[in-house]
């Protein structure tokens, strides 16, 4: 079982869009998108929902008003300062600690489970593809992560499917850290601007930290060659294959407008010829093809 | 005043409105990077550091002289990140949320508090601009307590501009809880739109005014703006796609040193939020 990870440290460079043209490409794999906070896969892909399942994810406290005495107690242990005035929690700030739940003497506060959001496993013109919704302004996006990449393998391995392709969430914070543990790579998508190149290096440390290799690919390269040529000279520097550039395309932004992956929208594109090279590169690498 | 500009979707353009729109006031003004994963304002701004700071986060170190594996400790934590293991008292760092549980509730006085370093701030100047940002450590999943750390250079007396996360799960509300506007950065894409909508589902959670930025205003379709008008949400600036601006951006250049003229578009951008908070 192989799992590639697309991520980029920088939103907006082309994640999704890749992943999306690579499942156009790859014969048998589950797609998984991990950018639970503002998963858009589904946009292109449209799945057919076939399992759905609540998200139960930490606690959050509330003071009920009758049995409260006013003592204050919660107030000056909660460091989130989430006790309010009026003796109610402001359910933003609460982090679901349960100190003030513990130590309040008249066991006011309940403490309820938190439905944070869905996760689902659908089908789609490219295979299953498993997804969530995050709720808006949840917390515990890092749990959701590790719950759809666990659903996404025992899927795989149940219909004897080799590859999962991930997408992944923006930055280095928890939910990136939930989408690398265990992956076979990590493909990096950067663009080249100073701050792709910034954040690149950024993500590629922390893909170091957790000792799982990464490849980066650029895209829209055309959009500054310096730029991409000091970027593939610091993957050369720094043992990291470059395998690949994309070239600044629009028709990814009238593919997406179609619901299509770029691939189904421009076959002969030089952007789609690009991008096949890259998955071919991947398939040798990873002997991802079904012999 | 405080603006914080946000997106949901990444890449739209945050750090170049946050930017530009900074230098176009020119005095009295702030900028925050609130992006702690990800830090971007300084490649454009180039701001000198006058002081850095490491930012810790408390978490339990425990005495097993003291302990007597008595497991309230355990039992209190949420997050699992203290636990019993044979006679081992073990507590992980990496999970603690800081909430203080365990010490308070040891009857033996076993636990007191390190820190764990969640990042650094830098602080500097650019003329008359301040500027703050805050850099997560590389492997530290947190991101709230510093990005709320980073708020707490907030001048009152100044106009302060946090650079916000992309998203919209705990690292944006951080960032914009409690600022007077929001600025939403989108494009005119299916992407754009979608995580645009949840980034108002957000803005709207918090009741906080905002408006809207329609970056690359000319590569996709009209749907945002439809949103707009059917939702009421004003569209306070408008972007075109322009070869030039995006190269600009590739090297690190704000619009507004390119073509001086967004000078004023930036100015009545902050102009047209003022009314809309006063």
């Amino acid at each position: 079982m192989k799992e590639l990870v697309i991520i980029s440290g920088k939103g907006g460079t082309g994640k999704t869009s890749l992943v999306a043209a690579f499942a156009s490409l790859s014969s048998n794999h589950v797609l998984c998108d991990a950018d639970v906070d503002a998963a858009d896969l589904h946009l292109i892909l449209d799945p057919q929902i076939k399992k759905q399942q609540d998200f139960i994810s930490g606690n959050s406290a509330f003071i009920e008003n009758e049995k409260c005495i006013q003592c204050d107690i919660c107030r000056d242990l909660c460091r989130w300062d989430a006790i309010g005035a009026n003796y109610e929690v402001d359910q933003i700030e609460c982090e679901g600690c349960g100190v003030c739940v513990h130590f309040c003497p008249e066991q006011a506060i309940a403490f309820p489970e938190n439905h944070c959001g869905e996760w689902f496993i659908s089908e789609t013109r490219f295979g299953p593809l498993v997804h969530a919704r995050l709720k808006i302004a949840e917390e515990n996006s890092g749990k959701l992560v590790s719950i759809i990449r666990q659903e996404s393998k025992t899927l795989a391995e149940e219909n004897n499917i080799d590859l999962m392709l991930t997408d992944g969430p923006p930055g280095i914070g928890c939910p990136v850290i939930a989408s690398l543990g265990g992956a076979t790579a990590v493909l990096i998508v950067v663009e080249p601007t100073v701050s792709g190149k910034h954040d690149m290096k950024r993500v590629l440390q922390l893909a170091n930290h957790f000792k799982i290799p990464a490849l980066v690919c650029v895209n829209k390269f055309d959009l500054n060659i310096e730029q991409t040529l000091e970027i593939e000279a610091f993957s050369q520097k720094n043992n990291l294959d470059a395998i690949g550039r994309i070239p600044f395309d629009p028709q990814f932004t009238k593919a997406m407008i179609e619901g299509k992956t770029i691939i189904e929208f421009n076959n002969n594109s030089e952007s789609s010829q690009a991008i096949r090279d890259i998955w071919k590169s991947l398939e040798d690498r990873f002997q991802l093809r079904e012999v | 005043m405080i603006i914080s500009i946000a997106s949901g979707k990444g890449g739209t353009g945050k750090t170049t409105i946050a930017c530009n729109m900074a230098v176009s006031i020119g005095h009295d003004v702030q900028l925050l990077d609130c992006d702690v994963e990800e830090p971007n304002a300084h490649l454009f701004l180039h701001p000198i550091i006058d002081n850095i700071k490491t930012i810790t986060t408390p978490v339990p170190i425990v005495d097993e002289e003291k302990c007597d594996l008595c497991g309230k400790c355990v039992e209190i934590c949420q997050f699992k990140a203290i636990v019993i293991l044979g006679d081992t008292i073990l507590p992980f760092h990496d999970l603690c949320h800081s909430c203080g549980g365990c010490e308070l509730v040891c009857p033996v006085k076993a636990i007191t508090e390190t820190g764990r370093e969640l990042g650094e701030i830098e602080e500097g100047h650019l003329d008359g601009l301040q500027f703050v940002h805050g850099r997560l450590r590389i492997g530290e999943a947190m991101s709230p307590p510093l990005i709320k750390k980073v708020r707490t250079y907030c001048d009152a007396d100044k106009l302060a501009i946090i650079d916000a996360p992309p998203g919209t799960s705990c690292p944006v509300i951080a960032a914009m809880k409690g600022t007077d506007f929001v600025l939403l950065v989108t494009e005119p894409t299916p992407f754009g739109l979608y995580d645009l909508k949840l980034a108002v589902g957000a803005v709207k959670i918090l009741g906080i005014p905002c408006g809207l930025v329609i970056n690359r205003s000319d590569i996709g379709d009209d749907k945002v703006m439809e949103y707009a008008k059917e939702t009421g949400i004003p569209v306070l600036m408008e972007i075109p796609f322009e070869r030039k601006i995006a190269e600009a951006y590739s090297r690190g250049d704000l619009i507004v040193e390119i073509m001086p003229e967004w000078k004023n578009k930036f100015q009545e951008l902050y102009e047209a939020i003022k009314a809309i908070v006063y």
